[in-house]
């Protein structure tokens, strides 16, 4: 007697405990088994593209804040330095480093994120979560001593940074840096070798190499799968060719090879800002940019390595002071074009963690 | 079992003073009055015992899990956030009791209600001091077994009756789980039992205080299977796949709201409660602990055995991520199971060496619990080595300094 079984679909999200944010999977499922996978997003579409047509430059730049909201500097940067491309803008010396010092500070603040949530969603009931968001705490309040916001920084501007670092910025650096290799060594030592997250996370995800590339993946997800390409080093910007880094490459393209790669990139980002907080040169921080900059007409497109992959700016101006069009290439969005090969074939559960380790954010993937 | 009672104001057993009430009736009184108001005396205090705990267990999760975070908990209801159970439990009294439209009417409302029977039922035979268990059952690990196990088809109503598939799928889940993790701790159990010669949880710990041992000290291993068994069937962190929260927002409890998810937490907290007092008193002694009980009252030496228990499973819920379910009960069949045969094995070797050689027990048993636990960590150790693989803990990411020259990169064959 053969058993008739039917195949139904479940909605994941949009309100879901680990969906990170609003974000809709509907899955067809087989028993504990995804036969297909298909996503709705749009929950978060607040329209910023359009927006930004009816703003200056300048007021442009709060709104790359908030798209992918947990890495603000980096989203900063880009923009400012497609519209410094438009403009024909040169930065200051001091600005590059302290630009370089800010995001690389936000990218081990992101990694942090990330991993914690990701564990999150391996089950671990928020505890490595809360203590790697101990230190994203102290590289925060770096933040909000600089430019006075902890998420929405708004730091960068056409032509350099807003501030200057005040005198209390130095020390307090310094003192994170000294401690913040112990502390990765330590979540290291803590996770790494956790047998149930293996059991979780390896062979979970996986993503072949051609796949990778096909899909125009970027950032850990891309680097996870052993594909060596990092725009800091491919495609240097601001001045990162100064800067002596290695870029983690993985090789299974699971989860936890993206989960390591992540985690090397936070120790190479703290050897970038004390490179970077040692050769800060002197110099004003900022030219003097017109409030309301009117860049020939023309367009630029300008990307720089995120933290989520590569975030890429494509402006053209009309000679006028707001934007012809703004367009974000969102990794988050481009990286998840692989979640149907990703995840059908796995269980509820395992898509889950899939999911979290490619580390999305809904603003930047709906903007 | 061969308890000597004292005056009825000795308060280092509370079995005094309700014996000397239950004489004092029984002079005058028929006897059936006088079982039915031990019985009622024993409900009574199963009732209390269990209504304080519930909240203070409430406020130990949190605030000692939070802890463990490093953040503090609930701090702001009272001192140090004491209160915060009685705030916990009055606001889920206020909220509306959702019932979803498809539910099935009946099914739905009843294994809220139901699901406290099993709890309390256990509660009954564990000894909380020498003359103080509410029903002195002869087949007291039997009955703790069997009525442990009514409490997964409760589950099952719940999730089934629930008319949601994230519901469904939790249930199935603890089914599956019930069932495997069930032959482990049945054999573990039954490691104690052997032992013992007796399945009365009174008798259990009057043999480990007339051989002055403690029956962890004797079988590691099967304490040791039978926590992971137990914290499985109750649904705890590590092993809690069936309500998960990050996966299918709450399991088979999604649809329940208001006190009725309340009674589910507050018997999620009061199973844990009864696996430790089970695990106090067969592996940790019980009331007993090498003659302290003459100035501590016996009630208070288990009650610390089994918070001490308690705080074992919390300590695992705050610290380990989840299995899969296919390899949570892989676990079960493949790694506990094998460990929990080859344990009555050798405690069946044991208890016949014993008896058959008539040597003293002074003698053979600390040679048991030396050999007992040299093979409890070589089995555990190595077994587990065969069954993880090693290759996998390979940290598997080369870090590239130099990209080399690399165009940008193009598309491979065709996509």
């Amino acid at each position: 007697m053969t058993l008739s079984t039917e195949p139904f679909v479940v909605n994941i999200g949009p309100q879901h405990p680990s969906t990170h944010g609003v974000f809709r999977m509907r899955v067809m499922l087989d028993g504990e088994r995804i036969i297909d996978a298909d996503m709705v997003v749009g929950y978060l579409h607040r329209s910023l593209e359009k927006l930004a047509e009816e703003r200056t430059y300048t007021q442009n730049i709060p709104f790359t804040d908030r798209m992918d909201y947990l890495s603000a500097m980096s989203n900063n940067l880009g923009y400012c330095m497609a519209v410094e491309k438009l403009a024909g803008i040169r930065v200051p010396e001091r600005a590059e480093y302290l630009r370089v010092i800010m995001a690389e500070l936000q990218r081990v603040a992101n990694h942090s994120m990330a991993i914690g949530t990701f564990i999150n969603d391996c089950g671990a009931w928020q505890t490595p979560l809360m203590y790697m968001l101990a230190e994203r705490e102290k590289i925060l309040d770096l933040f909000e001593m600089t430019c006075g916001a902890r998420l929405t920084c708004n730091y960068m501007r056409i032509g350099g940074v807003a501030f200057d670092i005040p005198d209390e910025f130095l020390p307090a650096a310094n003192a994170l840096l000294a401690d913040l290799p112990g502390k990765i060594e330590g979540y290291e030592r803590l996770l790494m070798e956790n047998e149930i997250l293996i059991a979780r996370a390896r062979g979970c995800g996986v993503i072949p190499r051609d796949l990778a590339i096909n899909s125009s993946l970027s950032g850990p997800m891309l680097r996870g799968s052993g594909v060596a390409w990092d725009l800091r080093k491919a495609d240097p910007y601001s001045v990162y060719d100064r800067m002596q880094f290695g870029v983690p490459v993985g090789e299974n393209g699971d989860a936890y090879d993206r989960f390591l790669v992540r985690m090397e990139e936070m120790k190479q980002s703290t050897g970038i800002v004390r490179q970077a907080l040692g050769d800060l040169p002197r110099g004003p921080s900022k030219v003097d940019v017109p409030l309301s900059i009117r860049p020939p007409i023309g367009e630029a497109y300008a990307r720089v390595e995120a933290p989520k992959g590569e975030l890429g700016y494509y402006v053209i101006s009309d000679g006028g002071t707001a934007p012809y069009r703004f367009h974000v290439r969102a990794p988050s969005f481009i990286n998840l074009s692989v979640l149907k090969e990703m995840v059908v074939g796995l269980t509820v559960a395992d898509a889950i963690v899939a999911f979290g380790s490619i580390d999305i954010v809904l603003g930047e993937v709906d903007r | 079992m061969g308890l000597t009672l004292t005056a009825w104001y000795d308060l280092r057993d509370l079995g005094n003073p309700v014996n000397a009430l239950l004489g004092w009736i029984g002079q005058w009184g028929p006897a059936w009055l006088v079982y039915i108001i031990a019985g009622a005396i024993g409900a009574a205090a199963i009732g209390a015992f269990l209504g304080f705990t519930m909240l203070g267990l409430i406020w130990i999760e949190r605030r000692v899990i939070g802890r463990l975070q490093i953040r503090l908990g609930p701090n702001r209801v009272g001192p140090f956030g004491l209160l915060q159970p009685v705030a916990d439990a009055l606001k889920l009294m206020q909220k509306e009791a959702l019932r979803p439209a498809g539910a099935d009417k009946l099914l739905f409302l009843l294994p809220p209600v139901l699901i406290f029977i099993p709890v309390v039922l256990t509660f009954g035979v564990i000894p909380f001091g020498s003359a103080m268990t509410v029903a002195n059952l002869n087949v007291g690990v039997l009955y703790i077994i069997s009525i442990g196990s009514a409490a997964p088809i409760l589950v099952f109503i719940a999730g089934w009756s629930s008319n949601n598939k994230y519901s469904l799928l939790g249930a199935m889940r603890v089914i599956a789980m019930a069932i495997s993790y069930e032959i482990p701790m049945v054999l573990a159990l039954l490691g104690t039992v052997l032992y013992a010669g007796t399945m009365n949880l009174n008798g259990i710990v009057g043999w480990q205080r007339a051989h002055g041992t403690l029956l962890i000290l004797l079988q590691p291993l099967a304490a040791i299977i039978y926590f992971i068994s137990a914290s499985a069937e109750l649904n705890r962190t590590p092993v809690d796949i069936a309500e998960a929260e990050s996966e299918l927002g709450a399991g088979y409890h999604t649809e329940y709201s208001g006190m009725r998810f309340g009674l589910f937490y507050a018997v999620e907290l009061a199973n844990g409660l009864a696996v430790s007092g089970i695990l106090a008193t067969l592996f940790l002694g019980g009331w007993w602990l090498y003659g302290l009980d003459r100035w501590i009252p016996n009630w208070l030496i288990f009650l610390s055995k089994m918070f001490l228990a308690y705080m074992l499973l919390v300590w695992t819920r705050g610290t380990l991520p989840r299995l899969r379910i296919d390899q949570l009960l892989a676990f079960a069949w493949k790694f506990l199971l094998p460990l929990a045969l080859a344990n009555i094995f050798l405690v069946g070797l044991e208890v016949l060496i014993w008896q058959q050689s008539g040597a003293s027990a002074g003698l053979l048993f600390p040679i048991f619990g030396v050999a007992n636990w040299v093979l409890a960590v070589a089995l555990v150790v190595g077994y587990s080595k065969t069954y993880a693989s090693r290759g996998l803990r390979r940290r598997t990411i080369r870090v590239v300094y130099d990209l080399g020259a690399q165009k940008p990169v193009e598309l491979i064959g065709p996509s």
